[in-house]
C-alpha cells in the first residue's frame, strides 16, 4: 500500500554513484502491485539506471496514463516530480512539459492498454514529433486493474484466464515505432534485468523519442498456459538479437575492442551504444531490414528482444521548432515583453 | 420617400464566397475609417472555401453603435443566387446596387427601394486580360462606384491601395484602373452623392479597427504566454495563427535568433490541452484555443486540472451548436458545459469579454488568475469578438506589468522547510503553494487525478477527500473575489426604471448600450445595466439583481444558459430573470432589443 511509509534506512557501506547518491535515493515509495509483477522489476531496472548514470532525481520528470504501469512512477525516483494524468494522454502532457522545459529529463510510463489502444493517436504523434523523452510500454497482454480484459497487444489465438481465445490481430509497438520513424526503438523482458539496465541507459542518454516495448507478465491474469505473454513462453520463444551495451560520456574508452562488439554509436552527449550482434543477420540502424527481420520472427511465434532500431542524427522536437536553449518555463518576462511602444507601432497598422 | 442619412447607415455586401469580395470590402469599410467616421464591418461567411453565398455587412454610425442596428440601407448584390432575399432585406427607401451586366428587371419589384444597375462584369472583361483579374476587379468596381455615390475621398482610397499594394505597383495600378471605372460609371449615370453620404469627421482619433482573435493573441504574447498547442478549429484558428505571427515579429531571441516560444499543432483537442498542462504544470504559461466542440473533447483533461489544481488558459471562441451547428455565425452557446466542464463536481473560471479590447486585456487577466488559483480559466469569446472588424480604442500597455505567478515556492524556501506538502491551505484562502519540476527533490509530488489528500498522497479515505474537494469548493468563494467586477450601467441624467433592469454579457454589450440609448431617448424608459466579466459571480452581481422585480437576462443562446448559471449559483427566484433570447447565429441587433424589451415591460406592467 503506497500509504504506507518505507522505512529509509540505508546501510552505511552503501556504495555511492559520482554524484554521491545511494541507490536507496532513486527509489519512491512501496508497491502496491501483486506479488511478482514484472512492472516492478522494470521500476528496479529503471532506478539502477539513473542511478548508474549520476542523473540527480529532482532533474528527472515523470509521466504515466492510466493502469497497473501507470502507477509504478509513484514507486521509482521518489525526488521526481510526477504526473499520473489520464487514460493514453500522457504523451501529450510529456509533450507540453517538454515544450516548457527542455533541460530535464522526462519519463514516461504506459501499458499495451494506455498507449495502444486509447492512447494510440497520442503515442504516434509525440513519436511523429520526436519529443525527447524515454517511453516505456509495460507490456502484458491483458488490462489487469479492470480484472483481465484482453488489450490490443494480445496475440491472436492467446487464452484468457477463463480460457477464450482472443480473435484480434494484435499491434506491435515496436512495429509501429519503427514504422511512424521513431528513433530508438528497443524490445525488452522484465524477468531480464541484466540486458534491462543498458539499454534503459541507452535510451535516457537518446535525443529523441526512445521507445522501450518491455514484455511484462501480469501474474494475475495472464500467466497461465495457453497465453503468450506469460513468463513461460516468453522465456521459451525470446529471441535476442542485439545486445546494446552502454558506456557513459566520462567513463575511458577501453583500449581493446570487444570481439564481440560489431557497431558502436555516439550519443549527442557523447556517451557511446556498442552493439553486440547476437544474430548475424541484423542490424538496428537499417529501418527496412530490421522491420522484415522482426516480421519474420513474428511469423514463427519468436519475440524479438534488444535494441532494435537506433536512429542519433535526427532532430527532436525543439531544434525542428528553432526553440530557445534554455527552459521557455524559465525565460524572464523582460525576454517576453514586447512592451508598450512597440504595441503602438502595432496598432498603427490596424488603422 | 429617401430621407438624408449623412454618416448614419448600413451598407450590406452579398458577394460569392472565394470571388476576392472580402479585401475590396475590408478597403471599403477601412476608407470610411480614415475619413474619420465610426464604422464597423462584420462577416457573414459560409463554411465553405468557394461558391457559397456571404455578406459583408458594414455600419456607418457617427454616434459610434459599434453593434448591428438591424437594418440595411445599401445592398450590394453581386451574387445572383441571393438577389431575391438581398432586395427583401433592404429597408424602405433604401438602394440596391447589382451588376446589370445582365439586366434583372423581374427582381424589380420593390418600388421602395432604388436600383441602381452598373454594368460590372462588363466593364471589367473589357478592361482587364486574365480570367482572374476580370472576376478580382468587379469587387473593386463597385468598391469605385460606391466613392461617388458615397462621396467617399478618393485619396484615401487611393492611398489605402498603394499601401496594401506597395511591393506590386503593378496592382495598385490595376486596382485604382478599376476604382475609377466603377467611380466614372456612377458619376455619369446616377446623381451623385446619394442621400446616404460621408463626411469627414474627427471620430476615430486614437481608434483602431481589429478583430478579437488577433487581440487576444497578442494579450497572450504581452500576458508572457510561451507554450501553445490547439487543433485547427473555426473559429478559434486565427487567434493561434495572430500568437504565432505576433511571436515570430516579437519573440526570436536578438542574440541567438532561437524561438522564445513554442507553437504545437496537436492532433486532436485532447492532445492540445492535454499540451497546454504538461506546460503549465512545468512553470510555462501556456494556453489553446477552441470552440465548443473542442471544449467537449477538453472536458476529461479540465476535470483532472481542477481537481489537480494546475494552471491553464483556454479560449472558446464560440459558434452556433449543438454539434457541428453552423460553425461560421455566432452564439453564446457553451455558458453552461464551461461552466461545469468535465464529470464530477467540477467548476471552471470562466471571462466574459465584450470586445477585442476585452480580449486583450482580459489575456493578462486570465493567465494571472489561472496562476494565482491553480486551476483553468476558460475566456468565453465569440465568432462575432473574434472574427468580426471592431473599432476600439487604441489598446494601452503598462510596462511595469508583472505576471502574477501564484503561490510557487522556489528553491530557496523549499530548502528553508521542513517538508512540503502540495494540497495544503497554509493561507486561509484555500489555494495550496505549488513546486516546479526541475527545482529541488524537495518539492517532489505526484500529480494525479485519482483520490488524494492534503498532503498530495494517495487516498481512499471519504474524510481524506472530502477535505480536498470541500477546499476546492472553497477556493471558488476566493475565485470570486478575484475575477473582474461586473460593469454596471446607471444613468442618473433622467428618472430611473425602478422595477426593471438589464442584464448580460460578452459581445451583446454594444448592441444593449445602443438599445439602452434609443429607449432612453424615446421615453421608452431609462434601464440601469449590468454586464457580467467573470464566473464564479462577483459579489456585486447579486447585490444588482436583488434592487429590481425583475432583471431580463439578455444572451445569445436558445436556452438561457446565463440565467440558468445566476439561478443556480446565486439561489436567485427565476420568476426574477426573465430571458430575452437571439440564437439565430447573427450577431444580436440593437433592434431586437428595443423591441425585446419594450414588449417584456409591457407584459411586466400587464401583469
Amino acid at each position: 500500500m503506497s500509504f504506507l511509509k518505507k522505512p529509509k534506512i540505508s546501510h552505511p557501506g552503501l556504495p555511492t554513484n559520482e554524484i554521491g547518491l545511494t541507490i536507496r535515493d532513486y527509489e519512491g515509495a512501496m508497491s502496491t502491485l501483486c506479488a511478482g509483477c514484472g512492472h516492478d522489476s522494470i521500476s528496479s531496472a529503471i532506478m539502477q539506471a539513473y542511478y548508474e548514470l549520476s542523473i540527480e532525481p529532482h532533474r528527472v520528470a515523470k509521466v504515466s496514463g492510466i493502469g497497473c504501469s501507470s502507477k509504478t512512477p509513484t514507486y521509482f525516483l521518489g525526488g521526481a516530480h510526477g504526473f499520473n494524468s489520464v487514460h493514453g494522454r500522457m504523451p501529450s502532457i510529456a509533450t507540453g512539459a517538454n515544450a516548457a522545459n527542455r533541460e530535464l529529463n522526462y519519463i514516461g510510463v504506459s501499458g499495451d492498454g494506455d498507449s495502444l489502444s486509447i492512447g494510440l493517436g497520442q503515442f504516434g504523434h509525440a513519436i511523429r514529433r520526436n519529443i525527447n523523452m524515454m517511453y516505456l510500454i509495460e507490456n502484458n497482454g491483458v488490462y489487469g486493474l479492470t480484472k483481465g480484459q484482453f488489450s490490443a497487444s494480445a496475440d491472436r489465438g492467446s487464452t484468457a484466464k477463463k480460457g477464450d481465445a482472443n480473435p484480434y490481430s494484435p499491434i506491435d509497438p515496436v512495429l509501429l515505432a519503427i514504422s511512424l520513424g521513431c528513433t530508438f526503438v528497443g524490445r525488452g523482458f522484465s524477468g531480464d534485468k541484466e540486458h534491462l539496465v543498458p539499454m534503459i541507459k541507452s535510451a535516457i542518454k537518446h535525443e529523441g523519442f526512445a521507445l522501450l516495448d518491455i514484455i511484462s507478465p501480469c501474474v494475475t491474469f495472464n500467466d497461465h498456459e495457453g497465453s503468450t505473454k506469460s513468463y513461460a513462453h516468453t522465456r521459451a520463444n525470446l529471441r535476442e538479437t542485439v545486445y546494446a551495451d552502454f558506456t557513459a560520456q566520462h567513463e575511458e574508452i577501453v583500449a581493446q575492442v570487444d570481439p564481440g562488439e560489431f557497431k558502436k554509436i555516439t550519443m549527442h552527449d557523447g556517451s557511446r551504444v556498442g552493439f553486440k550482434r547476437v544474430d548475424e543477420s541484423y542490424d538496428p540502424t537499417d529501418r527496412i531490414s530490421a522491420i522484415t527481420y522482426i516480421e519474420e520472427h513474428r511469423s514463427k511465434g519468436e519475440v524479438v528482444t534488444g535494441l532494435l532500431y537506433l536512429e542519433e542524427s535526427a532532430s527532436e522536437m525543439h531544434s525542428v521548432l528553432g526553440s530557445n536553449k534554455q527552459a521557455m518555463a524559465t525565460l524572464p518576462y523582460s525576454k517576453l515583453n514586447p512592451g508598450a511602444e512597440t504595441l503602438t507601432r502595432i496598432q498603427a497598422r490596424w488603422r | 420617400m429617401t430621407t438624408s442619412k449623412l454618416n448614419d447607415f448600413v451598407i450590406k455586401l452579398a458577394n460569392v464566397n472565394g470571388t476576392g469580395s472580402a479585401s475590396a470590402n475590408g478597403m471599403l469599410m477601412k476608407s470610411i475609417f480614415r475619413m474619420g467616421i465610426p464604422v464597423t464591418g462584420k462577416n457573414f461567411f459560409p463554411s465553405n472555401i468557394q461558391g457559397l453565398p456571404t455578406w459583408y455587412e458594414i455600419r456607418i454610425s457617427k454616434d459610434g453603435y459599434l453593434c448591428r442596428s438591424g437594418k440595411v440601407d445599401l445592398m450590394i448584390a453581386m451574387n445572383a443566387e441571393t438577389y431575391k432575399a438581398d432586395l427583401a432585406e433592404v429597408d424602405p427607401g433604401g438602394y440596391l446596387m447589382y451588376d446589370s451586366t445582365w439586366p434583372r428587371n423581374d427582381i424589380l419589384d420593390r418600388n421602395d427601394v432604388t436600383v441602381l444597375g452598373i454594368p460590372l462584369s462588363a466593364m471589367c472583361n473589357e478592361a482587364f486580360e486574365s480570367a482572374r483579374a476580370k472576376v478580382l476587379m468587379k469587387n473593386v468596381a463597385y468598391v469605385g462606384a460606391l466613392v461617388a455615390l458615397l462621396d467617399i475621398d478618393m485619396d484615401v482610397i487611393e492611398n489605402l491601395l498603394k499601401e496594401t499594394f506597395s511591393t506590386k505597383p503593378h496592382l495598385a495600378d490595376a486596382n485604382i484602373q478599376a476604382i475609377k471605372m466603377g467611380f466614372d460609371y456612377a458619376t455619369e449615370n446616377f446623381d451623385c452623392p446619394l442621400p446616404l453620404k460621408l463626411s469627414p469627421m474627427e471620430a476615430t482619433k486614437g481608434h483602431v479597427i481589429v478583430d478579437g482573435n488577433t487581440t487576444a493573441g497578442l494579450g497572450a504574447v504581452y500576458a508572457g504566454a510561451t507554450v501553445t498547442s490547439w487543433y485547427p478549429i473555426t473559429p478559434s484558428t486565427s487567434l493561434i495563427d495572430a500568437f504565432s505571427l505576433f511571436c515570430q515579429q516579437l519573440r526570436k531571441d536578438p542574440e541567438t535568433g532561437e524561438n522564445n516560444y513554442c507553437v504545437i499543432q496537436a492532433e486532436d483537442e485532447l492532445s492540445a490541452i492535454g499540451m497546454v498542462l504538461g506546460a503549465n504544470w512545468n512553470g510555462a504559461r501556456a494556453f489553446t484555443a477552441t470552440s465548443g466542440p473542442g471544449v467537449s473533447l477538453m472536458s476529461e483533461f479540465l476535470g483532472l486540472a481542477y481537481y489537480a489544481e494546475i494552471p491553464a488558459v483556454l479560449y472558446d471562441v464560440q459558434r452556433v451548436s449543438p454539434s457541428t451547428g453552423m460553425p461560421t455565425r455566432t452564439q453564446q452557446c457553451d455558458i453552461v458545459s464551461a461552466a461545469y466542464a468535465s464529470h464530477g463536481d467540477t467548476k471552471q473560471v470562466l471571462l466574459f469579454p465584450s470586445d477585442p479590447s476585452d480580449c486583450f486585456h482580459m489575456s493578462k487577466i486570465a493567465f494571472d488568475l489561472a496562476e494565482r488559483l491553480q486551476t483553468p480559466v476558460i475566456v468565453l469569446t465569440d465568432l462575432d469578438i473574434g472574427m468580426n472588424d471592431w473599432m476600439i480604442p487604441e489598446i494601452e500597455w503598462d510596462d511595469s506589468y508583472l505576471p502574477d505567478r501564484g503561490k510557487v515556492y522556489d528553491a530557496k524556501q523549499l530548502k528553508d522547510m521542513d517538508a512540503f506538502y502540495r494540497y495544503l491551505d497554509v493561507d486561509g484562502d484555500a489555494i495550496p503553494w505549488r513546486t516546479l519540476p526541475g527545482v529541488d527533490s524537495k518539492g517532489a509530488y505526484f500529480v494525479r487525478g485519482s483520490g488524494h489528500n492534503k498532503f498530495g498522497g494517495y487516498t481512499e479515505k471519504s474524510d481524506e477527500y472530502t477535505d480536498v474537494v470541500d477546499r476546492l469548493r472553497r477556493k471558488f468563494d476566493t475565485a470570486a473575489t478575484l475575477v473582474p467586477a461586473p460593469i454596471i450601467n446607471i444613468d442618473d441624467a433622467m428618472p430611473r426604471e425602478k422595477n426593471y433592469a438589464l442584464l448580460s454579457i460578452g459581445s451583446c454589450d454594444g448592441a444593449i448600450r445602443e438599445a439602452r440609448e434609443k429607449m432612453q431617448l424615446d421615453g421608452q424608459g431609462n434601464l440601469d445595466y449590468m454586464r457580467i466579466q467573470g464566473f464564479p459571480f462577483h459579489k456585486d452581481v447579486a447585490v444588482f439583481i436583488d434592487q429590481y422585480e425583475q432583471v431580463f437576462v439578455i444572451e445569445q443562446n436558445r436556452d438561457a444558459q446565463l440565467r440558468q448559471l445566476l439561478t443556480v449559483e446565486l439561489d436567485i427566484d427565476p420568476k426574477r430573470l426573465i430571458p430575452l433570447l437571439s440564437y439565430d447565429g447573427m450577431p444580436v441587433s440593437s433592434n431586437f432589443i428595443v423591441e425585446g424589451v419594450t414588449a417584456l415591460i409591457k407584459q411586466g406592467h400587464a401583469a
